[in-house]
């Protein structure tokens, strides 16, 4: 009895410890995004909202916002209409080497971002083509590409099929038949790719960085505002991106995942 | 019952259907990597990249200690955090799916990965919050009068390390916690009927079982680990560089495409590496 007691308390204390641990450096950064004065370390001087109004007005900050919603959007739905074409293909015709394309689809995968980028860095480069927010986005959809694909992919069972060939029978072709009933059925894990992967092209820094020019996404814009050092309008925008992921992650919990556990 | 014989309007319709994705990854990824891959067997000379097909840059990462060196830093640095994280979530999922009553689960689970969606470039900043010279921790212990100087943890090593556990805990306690609840009880009470303590039992059962989780963990773990560059750059700083910084200063003031590339191949070659150990160890568990 008094074993299971120390267990479990041994048990809670290191609950407590590791989520102090996670928790540490998130808390410190909306702590002293609050901070009334030039640094965000302690002491704590006061409560105020000035960094925050310096983030709105600050117009190369909202740039690379827009700049980031507009590439994390595009480039997820050239992903998600890709990776479903290539899913509904690759799981209803049984065509010649379709283990081979499933693997070269895969692959980005397995390769590390900063690899990626340099590859298309280099042939960009040598091809004399401007680097730009369009480059950017062509190098995210190659990273999520192979998520959204594996995610579609993995959801289109053969359970489907009969209702298909019913639309098939009924006069449907196979633009209909995907736009009506197939993409349709699929909902749930379609969304979840196209979330999943505005998040990953968000969040993403070093294909970002290396294949934009004049133009950049937020995490390069907040990148080259480390260079001043600490400052609270970089806790401030900080908080600001984890406050909209946190929103977005609730969003998906309790309307998206919510409703696949009913069914 | 999925398709039988394919006609050739069919074949070309599924072709048609898949060739967008393919299409694109052919340009956009294999095209660059292979041009990549040539472009590390060419060589830089003043501002030029002469096509010379040499070895020259791979003969020179083996004969300049600062490039070796970063290899060294990178294997060093990723297996520390690869243990050190492993070592941290184990416990942590498992009292999250042994501890905790079962509706709470799902949110301790949440709340324990809530600070994987802050942007990864603002996590490594914040670490610098807590580490730097003015920071949290020293301002802490200056405060209660235990260190008289502060300590400089950043720009070191240990920050580095600190950084990367913080991000790999909470993906690693995502996937031992999915393995652990897949576990059926009668594992453990077959063996508690044949007379193991706790600890014997997850020595011998629970633990064997979950291994292939945790290797899959530990992978992804070191493959993201070392090809990063952010969290290095901000918590480390330049005083021991690893591969990823080092390619990055070949793109910059050097511009050394040929160079970068090289040591490229070579960071992929490490993952290789790694995935081939992981893998025949994987299968060895398994037989």
């Amino acid at each position: 009895m008094l074993r299971r007691v120390f267990v479990s308390g041994v048990s809670w204390a290191y609950l407590a410890i590791v989520y102090a641990f996670i928790f540490l450096p998130v808390a410190v950064l909306v702590l002293f995004s609050f901070q009334d004065g030039r640094l965000p370390v302690p002491p704590f001087n006061g409560f105020s909202t000035q960094w925050y109004e310096a983030v709105f007005v600050d117009r190369k900050l909202m740039a690379a916002l827009g700049n980031s919603m507009l590439v994390a959007i595009c480039s997820s739905v050239v992903s998600c209409v890709l990776g479903f074409l290539a899913a509904y293909s690759l799981a209803r015709y049984k065509l010649p080497g379709s283990a081979l394309q499933r693997g070269l689809l895969i692959a980005p995968m397995t390769v590390s971002y900063l690899i990626i980028a340099l590859g298309l860095l280099a042939l960009l480069n040598a091809l004399h083509m401007p680097l730009s927010l369009l480059t950017v986005g062509i190098g995210h959809v190659v990273i999520n590409l192979p998520l959204c694909f594996a995610i579609i992919y993995a959801s289109m069972g053969d359970h489907q099929i009969n209702i298909e060939r019913a639309a098939r029978d009924l006069g449907a072709n196979d633009f209909k038949v995907m736009a009506l009933v197939t993409a349709p059925m699929l909902m749930p894990s379609i969304l979840a790719a196209f979330f999943l992967s505005v998040t990953f092209s968000w969040d993403e820094f070093i294909i970002a960085f290396l294949l934009s020019r004049f133009d950049v996404t937020l995490p390069v814009e907040i990148w080259s505002m480390l260079r001043s050092g600490l400052n609270p309008k970089t806790n401030a925008i900080g908080s600001l991106v984890f406050l909209a992921s946190v929103a977005l992650l609730l969003i998906l919990e309790f309307s998206l995942f919510g409703r696949t556990k009913k069914q | 019952m999925t398709a039988t014989t394919l006609e050739d309007a069919d074949r070309r319709k599924a072709w048609g259907f898949a060739a967008p994705a393919l299409l694109w990854t052919l340009a956009f990824f294999v095209v660059p990597f292979l041009f990549m891959a040539a472009m590390s067997l060419w060589k830089r000379e003043g501002r030029e990249i002469v096509r010379v097909w040499n070895l020259d840059n791979y003969l020179r990462f083996f004969s300049e200690s600062a490039l070796l060196q970063g290899l060294v830093n990178s294997l060093e640095i990723t297996v520390i955090v690869t243990v050190l994280s492993v070592l941290l979530a184990y416990p942590l999922a498992w009292i999250i799916a042994e501890r905790v009553p079962k509706r709470f689960q799902r949110m301790a689970l949440i709340l324990a990965i809530l600070p994987f969606w802050t942007s990864y470039v603002v996590r490594s900043y914040s670490w610098l919050l807590v580490l730097s010279k003015n920071g949290v921790i020293n301002q802490m212990l200056t405060g209660l009068g235990l260190i008289a100087e502060p300590l400089e943890i950043a720009s070191t090593r240990t920050a580095t390390v600190i950084g990367f556990v913080h991000f790999f805990v909470m993906l690693l306690t995502l996937t031992i916690y999915s393995n652990l609840i897949q576990l059926s009880p009668n594992y453990r009470r077959a063996a508690a009927d044949l007379g193991a303590n706790a600890f014997q039992t997850f020595w011998h059962v629970v633990l064997p079982l979950t291994l292939p989780g945790i290797m899959t963990g530990a992978f992804l773990t070191f493959v993201l680990c070392i090809g990063d560059y952010v969290t290095p750059q901000i918590l480390g700083g330049n005083n021991e560089l690893v591969l990823p910084q080092i390619i990055m200063l070949q793109l910059g003031r050097r511009a050394d495409f040929p160079m970068a590339a090289a040591l490229s191949i070579i960071l992929m070659l490490a993952v290789t590496v790694a995935y081939v150990l992981c893998a025949r160890w994987l299968k060895i568990e398994r037989a």
